[in-house]
């Protein structure tokens, strides 16, 4: 007996000794997982439509990245993200084959070559002073036959060779306190202009040699009316700006060293004036659009500053640039709103007038909101008449090309910028719904199985191989509307930047519905709405099945903690809002309570930020469960800015001028303060909520009782030394520590407290492990912290739980963007921690690598307890990177869900781009994997009765022999 | 009189300095981190990269910054806080790098220039490749002294040429079809394990004592043999 089990648990030791639980082949690829590539929302666009390359767009957009788009069907081509802080200011093309990018406030200019997207040249434009960048790219003026470019930024201008980035001249334009707004340059001229305001009231402009940046000539003037806003360039020697109470249109001329000004007030133009005007960044030589509060107007400069009002363009409108057309005349586009419909006019605007060129009414879906922006395209059509091709951004941050009235392609590009996502259950199969279909005959089911055969055979000819994979990727109806037996297919709820709520199919990553939240748009109460978090308001899963789940969106109106708060219910099958709040208390937090009401609604209690809790749903029937169960609710605040760590509790009904029933107010348990001078909060982590643990309790091999938790209600911070906060090198070793706690939420006690010399953060923590950086080492460290107590006794959260600790550190190659863990159903499986790489990968890493018990030479009895032996660094294994070949760019957040499957999670990474897979760490134990051959299982069935009828003949010839004898 | 003069002149040749060695003083008022990433065995100078990875970024500090890479394999990367302590000088000091580390390779000082006293990081992200990270060490009491290091094997760097420790395979590689792995699969194991029973068991089994067994058994009313049994199975059928 004592023999079984020593070979029970060598073979134990050996199955769990195999590290590489995640592994793929490459044929396997996007068969449980997909990715997806977007681009965010595009702030600029270049059109490169010359006749020999390919037809292309090259765009910038808010989420910092710079892509090259295929014109005729959207995909990207190439594209590259930047770091956060560099963010791009303007775009342009340069000689043709470089896309031009100026970033990080004008001192950053690249180029990027325009087919591949390599980088060709760099080059830093440092200087003292912040100032708007500009750019401006000439299509042909060369200085000793090199073409240049001219950037301004931080207070200097720099003529650059577009070959190589190398600065031919550069001059400071900022030793009169002036603020450029607007480089000029004709073309075939000798000069280069400057212009900008000098304070509020004074214009000036330089004038430089464009040869050799010597400055030819400085003027400036003032004017008593002060300028507010931009200066708008109308034409080479004329701009336009709005005086400093905004009540009239100011236009300068400067021509000749001499600077006139002329002034119009705003009534003389619009009829009924009454608000802000705003002159819109568009370019249109000649003339300029005015933006009012109800309407937006077509106003041309004529001789000597005199103002003419072209035209009225109604309401809601997005301006193009002017796009010159062959023939020398220009045109714009402007796209308007009418019944639900976009109306794109494409004007032509020549010295009388404007006329339409063309008109078109495309319609959208109206989940998209309004136009943004609006960029145009002239094509030569084949009866040489010019064609127009407009490329729209709108509200939801999706991008349009538009062409001859239709929609050529579309992106949805909000799916960049994931502010939170939730998962929920898809609907049970109905009886009249057919449930899983049967293979179509027994004949194509065995030739399927037959072809697998053939594949891990390795027998299967180049078509049998591309049978097999087109019949695994079509395989199991895996992107069904329905509920698996498995729990593969949800619905992932995602919310956007944009305030758009998208549900993504998690089995091909398609958008099931989407829906502009009414809520988080812009509207009069509320002027920057902004999507925080996603819960699950309501997830019927026992008693109220016929229930569809609804999910809470909670937002904000403004960045600060003390705005008003938005409330949005979404029902996550169809989208519909059920209802909606309007900006209602403050929200700083939100805690989902464990508890129901009837119809399966959580309870929500919302912290507002004069630390008020208030309940929802507000029915009876919740009042009546939180009021019972009050007294066993906690919760904790941590005050970044003073260094301070609360428990509250619930007290008592607000005193408020009008009585709300659900409203409390809370009562401060106990508070941590931590020592400003040396301390700053950088982390704090708790467990999970939806976290199941199905052991609490660990024997370990020399019979201790280890428990996972300590106890529910632990709470994990991380305090680093105030000059640590910053980047990694922004300390030296000697004067930067890190200091973790873990503390009881309960009851505000320090129950372990461990200092780590010479780190510094970023500090990422996921119950237990955290994660900064050893800048003694210079390694990105974990550490696993593991509690033991003793539970024989009954433990109330007052009593002093005996706490041992055990803590190591590791030292990991790679910084960390973000971590998370894998979660499953019934927290049985062996869990992994999942890390995402500064390089934007996701690697998988086997929990027990993180064990602090790990020991260097670790016991007999230890190693059958599946203990490693210890080793300084946590080895980086290429084959359990949970992202393969892909990159996740911009990797913001890692997403785990449990299926139904107790082997398997479900893994969502999202960034700029999405990554969906299925994980099963500890290997599907539970289930056949999708690739198992049945064709082999059935011929070794017949292999084996084939055999016996084989013996039983020889044994009765044996037997028959044996009789003769 | 003259000592004046003399003064004034050598003075004026002090100011001019710094213009005059702009290249070598270039740097002085802001940092700049210069270096490469080669492939070796990819081309016989080293140049270039390999085409699958023209996305190379480099990452300083932990997503500070990010630059890429040049098609020669260079890169640089500057501050965004800029601060100067003299105006004047600028205009002159500034420049645009352009590889001039090329021509003094081996002095760490040309590729790491100014950068502030305290630890660095620089990462190399690259689908496919895994580059160990450069620790860069500034001395703040020894002004100049730059060490930089890799943090996977501690070896340190004289120039900042960063090469791939290994190629990363994400994938599994699928084993060409043999024999051994079918007999490894669990069915294989299977039928291993019947023809064991079946060929080897009898053998083990003394055959004296078997005969004896047999024997035994035949007197105690034949032996249960396969056949025996099947055809018994047949019969109640």
């Amino acid at each position: 007996m004592n023999m079984a089990i020593r070979v029970y648990l060598l073979l134990f030791i050996v199955l769990s000794y195999s590290y590489t639980a995640f592994s793929l082949y490459e044929d396997q690829v996007g068969l449980m997982d997909w990715h997806q590539q977007y681009i965010g929302k595009v702030k600029h666009a270049v059109f490169h439509t010359h006749k020999a390359a390919r037809k292309r767009v090259v765009v910038s957009t808010e989420e910092n990245v710079v892509s090259s788009l295929d014109l005729r069907h959207g995909e990207i081509f190439w594209r590259h993200v930047l770091a956060p802080s560099d963010v791009i200011d303007q775009i342009d093309i340069a000689l043709g084959k470089y896309v031009i990018t100026l970033s990080s406030g004008g001192s950053i200019l690249r180029a990027w070559n325009l087919p591949d997207g390599q980088m060709v040249w760099e080059s830093t434009l440092l200087g003292p002073k912040a100032s708007k960048p500009l750019l401006l790219v000439p299509a042909n003026f060369k200085i000793d036959r090199e073409n240049v470019m001219f950037v301004y930024g931080s207070g200097f201008i720099h003529a650059i060779s577009s070959i190589d980035g190398e600065v031919i001249w550069k001059k400071e334009l900022a030793s009169e306190g002036i603020n450029i707004q607007q480089l000029i340059y004709s073309d075939g001229s000798d000069t280069i202009s400057a212009v900008g305001f000098v304070g509020t009231h004074r214009f000036g402009a330089y004038i430089l040699d464009v040869k050799s940046g010597e400055r030819l000539k400085y003027m400036s003037m003032e004017f008593t009316g002060g300028f507010s806003g931009d200066l708008s360039l109308v034409t080479d020697d004329t701009a336009v700006a709005i005086d400093s109470i905004g009540t009239s249109l100011v236009t300068i001329q400067f021509h000749d060293g001499l600077i006139s000004f002329h002034q119009t007030p705003l009534s003389h133009l619009i009829q009924d004036f009454r608000r802000a005007a705003v002159i819109s960044p568009s370019n249109i030589p000649g003339a300029f659009i005015l933006d009012t509060d109800n309407s937006v107007t077509l106003i041309k400069v004529i001789s000597r500053g005199e103002l003419k009002v072209v035209e009225e363009l109604g309401h809601a409108t997005a301006v193009s640039d002017a796009l010159f057309l062959p023939g020398g005349q220009q045109a714009f586009a402007l796209v308007q709103h009418r019944d639900g419909k976009i109306l794109l006019t494409v004007k032509l605007d020549s010295d009388d007038g404007t006329s339409n060129l063309l008109e078109e009414t495309i319609h959208l879906d109206n989940q998209r909101g309004k136009v943004q922006k609006v960029f145009i395209n002239t094509y030569v059509r084949v009866d040489r008449s010019n064609g127009f091709r407009v490329l729209i951004v709108m509200e939801d941050d999706s991008l349009f090309l538009l062409q001859q009235g239709e929609i050529v392609w579309s992106r949805e590009d909000g799916l960049a910028s994931i502010v939170d996502v939730k998962p929920v259950e898809l609907p049970v199969e109905k009886d009249g719904v057919s449930v899983a279909k049967v293979e179509n005959n027994l004949f194509e089911w065995l030739k399927g199985h037959l072809l697998k055969l053939k594949g891990t055979l390795m027998i299967a000819t180049p078509d049998d191989v591309a049978a097999i994979q087109k019949m695994r990727l079509q395989s199991s109806g895996k992107s069904k509307m329905t509920r698996d037996r498995n729990g593969f297919r949800k619905l992932l709820i995602v919310l956007t930047r944009a305030g758009k709520l998208f549900a993504l199919h998690t089995g091909d990553g398609r958008i099931v519905w989407s829906r502009l939240l009414r809520t988080l748009r812009k509207s009069e109460t509320c002027q920057s709405p902004r999507g925080i978090s996603l819960h699950q308001w309501q997830d019927p899963h026992h008693h109220a099945l016929d229930q569809n789940p609804f999910v809470l969106i909670v937002g904000r109106c403004g960045d600060s903690l003390d705005s008003a708060g938005l409330l949005s219910i979404v029902d996550a099958y169809t989208g519909e809002e059920r209802n909606h709040m309007e900006p209602v208390h403050s929200i700083v937090h939100i805690i989902p309570l464990s508890f129901t009401d009837s119809l399966e609604q959580r309870l929500h209690l919302l912290l507002d930020a004069n630390r008020r809790a208030h309940l929802y749903p507000r029915t009876a029937e919740a009042l009546d469960i939180f009021r019972r169960e009050s007294g066993n609710i906690y919760w904790y605040s941590a005050e970044t800015e003073e260094g301070t760590l609360r428990g509250h509790s619930v007290y008592k009904n607000c005193v408020l001028e009008e009585a709300d029933n659900f409203c409390f107010d809370s009562r401060d348990l106990w508070s941590i303060v931590f020592p400003s001078e040396s301390e700053k909060i950088a982390a704090t982590a708790t467990r999970s909520l939806n976290e199941v643990v199905h052991t609490q309790a660990k024997v370990t091999a020399d019979q201790e009782v280890m428990y996972k938790y300590v106890s529910k209600n632990l709470l994990f911070l991380a305090t680093v030394a105030p000059k640590a906060v910053g980047p990694i090198g922004s300390v030296t070793p000697d004067e930067s520590s890190l200091i973790a706690y873990l503390i009881d939420t309960v009851t505000g006690r320090i129950l372990h407290r461990v200092t780590h010399h010479g780190s510094v953060g970023p500090v990422h923590a996921i119950c237990g492990i955290i994660n900064y950086c050893d800048i003694q080492e210079n390694k990105d460290v974990l550490k696993l912290v593991l509690g033991t107590h003793n539970l024989t006794s009954p433990i109330t959260a007052y009593s002093r739980p005996e706490v041992s600790t055990k803590s190591q550190s590791y030292f990991f190659a790679h910084s960390l963007k973000t971590m998370a863990v894998t979660l499953t159903a019934k927290g049985i499986t062996s869990k992994q921690v999942l890390l995402g790489t500064i390089g934007d990968q996701v690697l998988a890493l086997d929990k027990r690598f993180l064990d602090p018990r790990r020991t260097v030479n670790p016991t007999q009895v230890e190693k059958e307890e599946g203990i490693i032996p210890l080793t300084d660094s946590l080895p980086i294994i290429p084959q359990s990177y949970v992202t393969h070949a892909l990159k996740v760019e911009g990797l913001r957040g890692i997403v785990t869900v449990p299926a139904k499957l107790e082997s398997t999670t479900l893994v969502f990474a999202y960034g700029t781009d999405l990554f969906f897979t299925r994980l099963a760490p500890s290997r599907t134990y539970d289930s056949l994997t999708e690739d198992f051959s049945y064709a082999l299982l059935l011929i070794t069935i017949g292999s084996l009765v084939v055999a016996i009828f084989v013996t039983w003949v020889w044994s009765e010839k044996k037997e028959l022999q044996e009789k003769w004898r | 009189m003259a000592a004046q003069y003399l003064t004034v002149f050598l003075s004026l040749i002090l100011l001019l300095l710094p213009s005059a060695f702009g290249i070598s003083n270039r740097n002085s008022e802001g940092y700049s981190i210069n270096g490469k990433v080669r492939f070796p065995g990819f081309s016989s100078t080293g140049f270039g990269l390999p085409a699958k990875v023209s996305n190379i970024k480099i990452i300083l500090n932990g997503g500070e910054k990010v630059t890429f890479v040049r098609p020669d394999g260079y890169f640089s990367l500057y501050p965004d806080d800029f601060n100067l302590p003299a105006q004047g000088l600028i205009s002159e000091v500034f420049g645009m790098h352009k590889c001039s580390i090329l021509f003094s390779p081996f002095s760490l000082r040309n590729f790491i220039h100014n950068v502030p006293a305290g630890t660095h990081l620089i990462e190399v992200a690259a689908i496919g490749y895994f580059f160990s990270p450069v620790r860069v060490d500034v001395s703040a009491r020894h002004p100049g002294k730059v060490q930089a290091a890799l943090t996977e094997n501690r070896r340190s760097l004289s120039e900042l040429v960063l090469e791939p420790m290994v190629e990363e395979q994400y994938f599994e590689i699928r084993e060409p079809f043999n024999v051994l792995s079918l007999l490894k699969s669990p069915m294989g194991l299977m039928i291993g394990f019947m023809v064991i029973v079946m060929f080897l068991m009898p053998k083990l089994v003394d055959p004296e004592e078997l005969k004896r067994a047999q024997e035994e058994m035949g007197a105690q009313g034949g032996v249960p043999s396969l056949a025996n049994f099947l055809s018994g199975a047949q019969r109640t059928n």
